[in-house]
């Protein structure tokens, strides 16, 4: 398959990302939106990748690794980040009996 | 060089040790102890200068070199004294009429508080001390520095009733005035500085200021003439900064004799004497020197005809016999202006002197319309006053004859215009000292019946010095009799010759025919006499003793100058200064600065505004920058 | 020698936090005061060279060492620090603190400060006094004060702080700019030629942050202020040793480092100099606060001096080396003569005031002569400073303009003295009222300090030849230093 499509793909899915970041209020959904565009990059990386290898593998047998490497370091950090928030979402929930973003403005006092 | 000459800074040595006797030790000394001191370390100071005298008079003359006072790069400014001609003569009027004054002070001011007394003395001999240096000085800087010295000793004596805010004022203005001057007189030596690297007078190897005049342009020399001069009105009383000599009166009447009359307001016309070669190099000076000094001698013997004070009488005469001096300078008459020095110095300490033993018995009363008929009273000061008052009008063979006549001729020789204002100011001079003298001791007495009761002659303390200067003024002109009354016995003239000898080679020997002289000789001879005579017919029946009208009134208001410098000095400086401090320094300068911490303030104010909390706005605004960046980079892509 | 005489005060001042009863760290203050004193004459008087330089790695990645040492201006700005603090320790003895102990730490580490300004030789440690000398004074200001001490301070430390950051902004370019990345003295004076708008740009910087410090019109409106509202030993310490810094900075840091544009934007300061002496003589005119009189006065005596830097001569630099001493001294005697009055008084109000030459004649004598030295009189200290400066620029070359500005100029003589003389008037002269009625004359340790400052003022006066030989090694090497670079 081209690369394009690939590239195409990831886009797509990040931009939903971004638009659901901005657009929703609920904490949840923020985060899943989140996740969805680390998960963008990581199949854009992942892509990039093969590509790389099919052009480079037979001269250097390891071409194209670390960006799977990265996809893993990313999925690692991704599932700390949401042990994390998810642990700041049940606390806020504890707090506030919601939880909409926008009741968070309150640090700011 | 000789051993006494080496000696010389004895002379200021007596006089700075007195000062600080006195003005240490003030609170255990007793009145008679300190008189003692203070006039002691004049008469020794008298002492040593009869004996510079009598070695300079045998032709030997030098500099005694002190220390180094400031050496940096090229410039070296030796403390040093010079004794010469010029400055022995100046030592002798100094020390001699100084020490005659101290006397005089120890009874005149005997009803003060003993410290205060011993404070009044050690001004006294801090004032001699200064005006031996400025005669002294072997340059321009050690010359500044006694010049400074006597405007800070006149301020502190003009002001020594220190209680009196108007006395306070009246030494505050002369301070100041004087400063006007020195700035002159600064700025001329700063131009030498930068023209001949040097600012002593005059150098064996004839690396002084006055051994390189040739080394100046005209510009140069008329403008270090013309600034020096600046310094010379201020601290002489020429117009435009004559004013606070009158105003000066404020201090004790010796005070006035010392200061304003014999020797500090003199230190102009020996400044002059001093650089007589740059003078005479510069014709643009000498006609602003001639005129100036001809304007203010006429301009204060007007003020001087409608005065009521004793002394404001006596301290425009001042004034005006200064001008005099100058008018000799600027003609070229050297000796003429130096002899004038010396004669006023005897004759002007006299009145002063006369007028302090006067007030003294009148108890401090010093209008002469509540005087009169005090010749019956006052027998010694009487002669002796009216000795000063016939020496000053310039009859012969009084002293202020000679001087003031030797002056005249020269005027008439550089111009006929000079010689006829000159004589006209001098009969000015004769009516309005005879209307001061006929007003005072002719007639009737018109004071009150308890001061006609205290009337009283001062006791000899205050009148050995009147006779002593009395004689003086009498037989002081005998040393400068002219050429054509008596073949070579102006004696003054050929003891001071060395000094002006470069001079008088520059300037074309004119003579003026015998016949011309004799003739200018008797016109101001018998206008004074007749000024005289009007003056007292006048005065001793019917004193002025009303209010003047008219023209009068100006006069006594003396032409409103001081009114006029007010408005045009005095009221815009305040206004500048106020408007700087309460507009300008608050409302701009401030401003500004408060402005710009309140405008960081402010905007933080706004920024702040961005933090709202809100999760998404943040995200939003980074999302939007991030493709702001990203647009750019395509554009900023070569 | 150097090392001495900055670890003294910083180590007593340390100690002095610790000392709680008043009169044992007042003591302690003076003794260690003293001991930097002795210190700062022995530095003037040694013959051995070797003892007057030191240097230490400090930070050798970023190329800055502890380099200290003593030049003849050096010398003699630490002397001047040296006297002023146990003259400012006798004089206010008799003043009362809140937490004496942290009062008197503050004062010390000042002075450490203060020293080390005057004998760093590398850029980053000057960097460093500078602020350390800034901070204490902050916090005397803001504790001790007066009224208004909040906004004042505040104010004071902000602009400060701004010119500051300036110079240090400056020091890191040029040190940038060194051939061996080294923030030493030495490698500042060897920078290349830089293009003229660089050297613009550079001498802007370091204009500024010294400027604010002399302080130079237009930039001088935290003075008055700050010298109104601090206690008065601080303003002693800001006025007769803190400004030199500014005086001195430039004549350290900016004109030989940047010799050409000094040159070339001379004038520009100049002007400001000249300006700046004229107005704040006017302003100082209108004052009626004698703490604010003099603030103005200093403010012009500064001018003076930056104008005879910018348009500079070997006479001119002499005169500001001597002078930079010579008003240390005198705006100490002045400001203790008003701490006296407020002290007894109660207030520093001219107009409120009258008639104190008769209840305290020796506080008057005294007073005159300092208001002589106030007015350059000859035979005071500041005559001499002040001939040699307008001498100098009047016959300096390296301006156009150089007659225009000693004429101008000298104009604030004659304004010195309206105010100078006015202020005695006002305060001395003239009949009691009943503020003034039950004045009396002041205490021995007090008489002491002013006859010591006076007894100096007029020895330097008469014979300023001992001074003038110090500094002179340093003005010829500074002078040739900006010739180097300049045709």
């Amino acid at each position: 398959m081209k690369i394009e499509y690939y590239i195409v793909l990831s886009i797509a899915l990040f931009c939903i990302g971004i638009v659901g970041v901005l657009a929703r209020r609920n904490a949840i959904i923020i985060f899943m939106c989140i996740e969805l565009m680390l998960n963008a990059v990581n199949l854009l990386l992942v892509a990039f990748s093969k590509m790389h290898h099919a052009a480079k593998g037979a001269e250097v047998a390891t071409a194209g690794v670390d960006g799977q490497l990265f996809v893993f370091f990313i999925m690692v950090v991704a599932a700390a980040e949401v042990s994390v928030g998810l642990a700041i979402i049940v606390m806020m929930y504890r707090n506030v009996h919601s939880v909409d973003v926008n009741f968070l403005n309150r640090l700011k006092h | 060089m000789n051993n006494i000459i080496d000696l010389a800074w004895l002379v200021p040595l007596f006089p700075l040790a007195g000062f600080l006797l006195n003005g240490l030790f003030r609170n255990s000394l007793s009145r008679p102890l300190t008189g003692i001191i203070g006039s002691g370390a004049v008469l020794a100071s008298f002492v040593v200068s009869v004996l510079l005298f009598l070695e300079v008079k045998k032709g030997n003359t030098g500099v005694a070199h002190l220390f180094n006072f400031i050496e940096v790069d090229k410039l070296t400014i030796p403390f040093a004294f010079l004794v010469d001609q010029l400055s022995s003569l100046f030592l002798l009027i100094i020390t001699g009429v100084g020490f005659l004054i101290h006397v005089y002070s120890a009874a005149y001011m005997k009803e003060e508080e003993p410290p205060h007394f011993a404070r009044y003395f050690s001004y006294l001999n801090l004032f001699v001390f200064s005006m031996l240096l400025l005669v002294m000085g072997s340059n321009y800087i050690v010359l500044f520095i006694g010049w400074e010295g006597v405007g800070l000793c006149s301020y502190l004596l003009i002001g020594y009733w220190f209680k009196n805010t108007e006395y306070n004022n009246a030494a505050k203005k002369a301070f100041i005035m004087n400063r006007i001057g020195d700035l002159g007189f600064l700025i001329a030596i700063f131009w030498m500085i930068a023209k001949l690297g040097t600012v002593t007078f005059s150098t064996p190897d004839s690396g002084g200021v006055l051994d390189k005049v040739g080394d100046l342009t005209a510009v140069d020399i008329t403008g270090i003439t013309l600034l020096l001069f600046v310094g010379a009105t201020g601290k002489s009383a020429q117009i435009p900064l004559y004013t606070w000599l009158p105003d000066a009166m404020a201090g004790p009447t010796p005070v006035s004799a010392l200061i304003h009359a014999a020797t500090m307001v003199t230190a102009g016309i020996y400044m002059v004497a001093r650089s007589n070669i740059l003078y005479t190099s510069s014709a643009i000076t000498q006609t602003v020197v001639a005129g100036i000094g001809l304007a203010t001698a006429i301009l204060a013997a007007t003020i001087a005809l409608k005065q009521n004070d004793i002394k404001k009488v006596l301290a425009y005469s001042t004034v005006s016999q200064l001008g005099y001096m100058f008018l000799g300078l600027g003609v070229g008459a050297y000796t003429g202006a130096v002899f004038h020095v010396m004669t006023h110095a005897f004759f002007k300490a006299l009145l002063f002197l006369g007028a302090g033993s006067v007030i003294h018995a009148m108890h401090h009363e010093q209008d002469i319309r509540k005087m009169g008929g005090l010749k019956r009273y006052l027998p010694i000061t009487h002669i002796t006053f009216l000795v000063g008052c016939i020496a000053i009008a310039g009859i012969p063979p009084f002293s202020g004859f000679f001087s003031k006549d030797e002056i005249l001729a020269a005027a008439y020789l550089r111009n006929p215009l000079y010689y006829v204002l000159g004589a006209a100011g001098a009969l000015l001079t004769a009516f309005y000292m005879f209307r001061l003298y006929a007003t005072t001791f002719l007639g009737s007495f018109r004071g009150t019946e308890e001061q006609k009761h205290h009337l009283h002659e001062s006791p000899s303390l205050m009148t050995i010095p009147l006779i002593v200067l009395a004689v003086l003024s009498v037989i002081g002109g005998w040393v400068g009799i002219p050429e054509v009354l008596m073949h070579g016995a102006h004696s003054l003239g050929d003891f001071l010759a060395p000094v002006f000898a470069a001079s008088a080679e520059k300037m074309e020997a004119h003579s003026i025919s015998h016949s011309t002289e004799y003739l200018l000789m008797g016109v101001t001879v018998i206008g004074a006499a007749i000024a005289i005579f009007v003056a007292t017919a006048r005065y001793r029946r019917n004193p002025e003793l009303g209010e003047p009208t008219g023209f009068g009134k100006i006069l006594a208001n003396k032409w409103y100058v001081d009114e006029f410098y007010q408005w045009l000095i005095v009221r815009p400086v305040n206004w500048l200064a106020k408007v700087l401090n309460s507009f300008v320094e608050k409302e701009f300068i401030d401003w500004l600065v408060n402005g710009v911490g309140k405008l960081v303030n402010y905007s933080s104010r706004q920024v702040r505004l961005l933090q709202s909390g809100q999760v998404g706005s943040y995200v939003l605004l980074m999302v939007l920058s991030i493709l702001v960046f990203l647009v750019l980079q395509f554009f900023i892509k070569k | 020698m150097p090392v001495l005489l900055i670890v003294i005060p910083l180590l007593s001042g340390l100690i002095a936090f610790l000392v709680k009863q008043e009169k044992s760290v007042k003591s302690w203050a003076l003794l260690s005061s003293i001991v930097s004193l002795v210190i700062s004459v022995m530095a003037l008087t040694t013959k051995n060279d070797s003892w007057l330089h030191y240097n230490l790695p400090w930070l050798p990645e970023l190329g800055s060492s502890f380099n200290v040492g003593l030049d003849g201006m050096g010398k003699v700005l630490c002397l001047l620090t040296g006297i002023s603090f146990p003259v400012i320790f006798i004089a206010t003895w008799n003043n009362s603190y809140r937490k004496p102990n942290n009062f008197f730490a503050l004062m010390l580490l000042s002075q450490a400060g203060l020293m080390g300004v005057f004998v760093a030789m590398d850029a980053l440690l000057f960097y460093f006094f500078w602020e350390l000398a800034l901070i204490p004074v902050y916090f005397l200001c803001s504790q001790w004060g007066g009224e208004r001490r909040i906004p004042v301070t505040f104010k004071f430390f902000i602009y400060t702080f701004v010119g500051s950051l300036l110079m240090l902004v400056a020091i890191i370019f040029l040190y940038f700019q060194t051939p061996d990345k080294s923030f030493s003295i030495d490698s500042f004076y060897a920078v290349a030629q830089m293009s003229p708008g660089t050297q613009a740009w550079l001498f802007v910087l370091l204009f500024l942050a010294f400027a604010i410090k002399m302080p130079i019109f237009p930039f001088h409106t935290w003075q008055p202020d700050t010298y109104e509202q601090s206690p008065t030993a601080v303003t002693m310490v800001l006025s007769a040793v803190m400004v030199k810094m500014g005086v001195f900075g430039i004549l350290r840091w900016l004109v030989p480092v940047l010799p050409t544009a000094s040159f070339q934007f001379g004038d520009n300061p100049a002007t400001l100099c000249v300006v700046g002496m004229l107005y704040a003589s006017f302003v100082a005119m209108q004052q009626d606060d004698l703490k604010r009189l003099f603030a103005y006065s200093s403010i012009a005596h500064m001018g003076l001096m930056g104008l005879a830097i910018f348009v500079p001569s070997n006479m001119g630099m002499q005169g500001v080396m001597i002078q930079m001493f010579n008003h240390g001294i005198n705006i100490l005697g002045l400001w203790i003569v008003v701490e006296l009055i407020e002290r007894q008084m109660g207030t520093r109000k001219m107009s409120e005031l009258g008639g104190l030459a008769q209840k305290a004649p020796v506080l008057g004598i005294l007073l005159v002569v300092l208001a002589l030295a106030n007015v350059a009189l000859p035979l005071t200290n500041a005559f001499i400073g002040e001939f040699l400066m307008f001498a100098g620029v009047f016959t300096s070359l390296a301006s156009k303009y150089h007659y225009i500005f000693a004429v101008v100029g000298a104009i604030s003589i004659i304004l010195s003295a309206v105010y100078t003389f006015n202020m005695i008037q006002k305060v001395f002269f003239g009949n009691t009222n009943s503020l003034t009625a039950g004045a009396r004359d002041i205490r021995l340790n007090e008489k002491l300090v002013l006859s010591a400052l006076v007894v100096m003022i007029i020895a330097i006066g008469v014979y300023p030849k001992p001074l003038l030989e110090i500094t002179q090694g340093a003005v010829d090497t500074l002078i040739s230093k900006m010739m180097i670079k300049n045709p």
